[in-house]
């Protein structure tokens, strides 16, 4: 076993992956700090922040040669018998240069910038720097780029750390972003009428260590340590990237990737980053409506009325059919496949129209935004499979519906675009006696549908979803919902009489126990998520895993 | 601590002698207290009808100002860091791209509830660039809770009533400055 010497402590090195000294010292705890390294890029020691002391300990007399010079830790492999010092004198007034260099040409403008609060060059000024500047400079106005339709950047602000630079080119693949000019005047720029207009540049905001790219969308709205970060799952394509929802005050203002080594690594796309806007458009549904005749204006009623109102078609009904939406959570959909065998055993439960849109995008790094533009269609099939429910396309799901002619027919939507046409809408109406919708927003179903109720969007609500690849994922709530909508959850929840509020937990624990495809789940549901495929991958060799970008 | 404690040390209380079990020297000393008063210089200020003094506007706590710029813009730079200081969470602001070359943020809105806000002046600590400060207008009235929320230009006007009694903070190192005779020459800004 390969053991590494980090201030004195021995840790031992996992075999199967090759660690730099930053990695090694992770491990015993040490934070080296570092602006230009980043694990998902290539190492090009630029920055100088992560100077440490190195050397090797002989393993046969166990004596230990320092190198004269500091090292950068990002560059230097952790092998047997390495040894960093990470906490000298030497160590400690190279940082201390280094941050002052960097604050030489910084305009530290904090108060106006973006970044200030989460800031790498602001938290290592505290950790590392000087307390007192020997330059005598004023804070000055940073010069502004735009960069492209979602970012811009502060020239000034920069400390030519290049990850940007790095990312465009390794991972997008595409390269817009460079450094122009040598050593003082160098700056990040793009190549004239070659914007930087990739579907992943929002990540290069989240990657700049200091306020020098700033998010168009989010710039200036909120200062950071006013936003609450809460665990996520992005809802915008089967890839299920992990995220951070950051809010204030139930209103989400951006967000952000979330490492998870088996999904999304570090980075999210763009559609998906800015793809919360409808969560707060004014368009909403909200308020529960009823529709007394197909040709009278719908009233408004309390949910109590509504649940009523519910379970009293629900009682008179002869037969029923469900569509469940590719957008319900696993749990979600279990409890209205549930609820809907309670009311009548033979009910038919269908799958909704699965959004796609182009073909998968692949990117250079490994990172891909997949065409099918719904986040749980393989957690809903299995669900409906498990109840003996239709998956095929939605058109044959469709005329099977047609022919039911259901006495209650329960449509979920959710989906954030036109999911129905006019003409599919007035098919379902006149196949059923009554129909209950449920819906983000107005649609030519809720036009017609005889009960119309508010769902929740993604963030705020909770479940799980699984993925393209067959990994469950958990994602709390961040935000509460409108007023006047109701997560979904709670709704069958209350229509299956259970007390109190909406566990979700607690069917998902249901459902491991009771639907074999659900097997490997544990609540709670770890934070990388679970391979539903692990009880049969585990009988097969390691080597013939595939892995799963 | 229990009563038994050894650290506490009992006392019995002396008795009373027979000067003060009559009250007389007491009633005595109250009543000269009394009189003192009433022929000393008055303090008290009858208010609505005599304003009161004050001694140093500068560093009063009244109601708040924004101050403007050498071109009459509105000083601030939005960086929340007033809202962010508040304990009584009373500044709102909107911020927003500034419509002027040389300034990246400016507010967009800027609310101050004068209800809610307790007078700390911790807002006008942690400025950055003095556009907050407290003047020592006092007297605050309004006729409903919507009329006290103070906004951008309700602020600036208090900047344009009070800038001549009070100057800020910016105004008042100019003309010392200015009076003084090293001309000092100012550190000349990097960008530009």
């Amino acid at each position: 076993m390969a053991t590494v010497i980090v201030d004195g402590k021995e840790v031992q090195l996992p075999p199967d992956r090759q660690l730099n000294g930053i990695e090694a010292a992770r491990l015993a705890g040490v934070e080296i700090p570092h602006y230009c390294w980043h694990p998902g890029l290539s190492v090009v020691a630029s920055c100088r922040m992560c100077l440490v002391e190195c050397g090797t300990r002989d393993p046969k007399t166990g004596q230990v040669r320092m190198m004269p010079k500091l090292v950068p830790a990002c560059q230097t492999p952790a092998r047997d018998g390495t040894v960093f010092i990470t906490n000298s004198e030497k160590v400690r007034h190279a940082r201390a240069f280094v941050q002052e260099a960097l604050l030489m040409d910084h305009p530290i403008d904090c108060p106006i910038c973006d970044k200030a609060g989460e800031c790498y060059l602001q938290d290592y000024y505290f950790q590392h720097g000087q307390p007192r500047r020997r330059a005598d400079l004023n804070p000055f106005h940073s010069r502004k780029r735009v960069l492209g339709p979602t970012v811009v950047l502060f020239v000034d602000r920069c400390i030519m750390c290049s990850r940007c630079v790095r990312f465009c080119r390794e991972v997008a693949g595409t390269g817009e972003l460079m450094v122009v000019q040598r050593g003082a005047k160098e700056e990040i720029d793009v190549f004239p009428n070659h914007p930087l207009e990739n579907k992943l540049s929002g990540n290069v905001v989240e990657l700049c260590p200091v306020g020098a790219l700033a998010d168009r969308d989010f710039l200036y709205k909120q200062r950071v340590w006013f936003l609450r970060s809460h665990p996520g799952i992005c809802t915008g394509c089967s890839a299920g990237c992990n995220i951070w929802i950051d809010e204030n005050q139930d209103r989400i203002y951006r967000l952000r990737a979330r490492e998870n080594p088996h999904v999304n690594r570090w980075w999210i796309c763009d559609p998906g980053r800015y793809g919360f806007h409808h969560v707060h458009s004014p368009k909403r549904l909200v308020g529960f409506q009823l529709r007394k005749s197909p040709d009278s204006p719908a009233e408004e009623l309390t949910w109590e009325q509504a649940r009523e109102q519910i379970l009293s078609w629900a009682q008179q009904a002869s037969g029923a059919a469900a569509v469940l939406s590719p957008h319900l959570t696993v749990e979600e959909a279990y409890l209205l496949c549930t609820w809907m065998r309670q009311v009548d055993p033979k009910s038919l439960l269908v799958l909704g129209p699965v959004p796609r849109q182009g073909e998968d995008e692949h990117f250079p790094g490994g990172f891909t935004i997949r065409a099918e533009k719904c986040p749980n269609r393989r957690g809903v099939v299995e669900v409906l499979q498990h109840f003996g429910g239709l998956v095929g396309p939605w058109e044959e799901n469709l005329g099977q519906l047609l022919s039911a002619s259901p006495g209650l027919l329960w449509v979920s939507g959710g989906y954030k675009t036109d999911w129905i046409s006019t003409a599919e809408a007035q098919q379902l109406r006149a196949a059923a006696q009554h129909l209950v919708l449920q819906d983000l927003f107005p649609s030519p179903l809720s036009q017609v549908a005889d009960l119309v109720l508010p769902g929740a969007a993604f963030a705020e609500k909770s479940g799980s979803y699984v993925n393209h690849a067959g990994r469950l994922q958990w994602a709390p709530w961040a935000i509460r919902p409108p007023v006047g909508a109701r997560p979904e959850g709670q709704v069958y929840w209350e229509l299956l009489r259970r007390p109190g509020l909406y566990q979700p937990q607690e069917v998902l624990q249901e459902l491991a126990d009771q639907v074999v495809a659900f097997q490997a789940v544990v609540v709670p549901v770890p934070q990388t998520g679970i391979d539903l495929h692990l009880p049969l991958l585990a009988q097969q060799p390691a080597e013939t895993r595939g892995t799963q970008a | 601590m229990k009563p038994d404690d050894p650290a506490i040390r009992w006392v019995q209380m002396p008795s009373l002698g027979l000067s003060g079990r009559m009250y007389l020297p007491l009633l005595y000393q109250g009543l000269t207290t009394t009189l003192r008063h009433m022929f000393s210089p008055k303090v008290t200020q009858e208010y609505p009808d005599v304003e009161p003094k004050i001694d140093n506007p500068l560093i009063y706590r009244g109601v708040h100002r924004l101050n403007r710029d050498e071109q009459g813009r509105v000083k601030c730079v939005a960086c929340f860091l007033c809202a962010t200081a508040c304990p009584a969470h009373c500044i709102d602001i909107v911020a927003a791209e500034s419509p002027w070359p040389d300034r990246d943020k400016y507010p967009e809105s800027f609310v101050i509830d004068e209800l809610r806000c307790i007078y700390c002046g911790m807002c006008e600590e942690a400025c950055p660039v003095d556009a907050i400060e407290l003047t020592s207008l006092y007297n605050l009235t309004g006729r409903s809770r919507e009329e006290m929320f103070f906004d951008k230009e309700k602020l600036l006007s208090v900047y344009d009533q009070t800038k001549d009694k009070e100057p800020s903070l910016m105004e008042r190192a100019k003309r010392e400055s200015a009076t003084s005779s090293a001309q000092e020459e100012k550190a000349p800004m990097q960008s530009e």
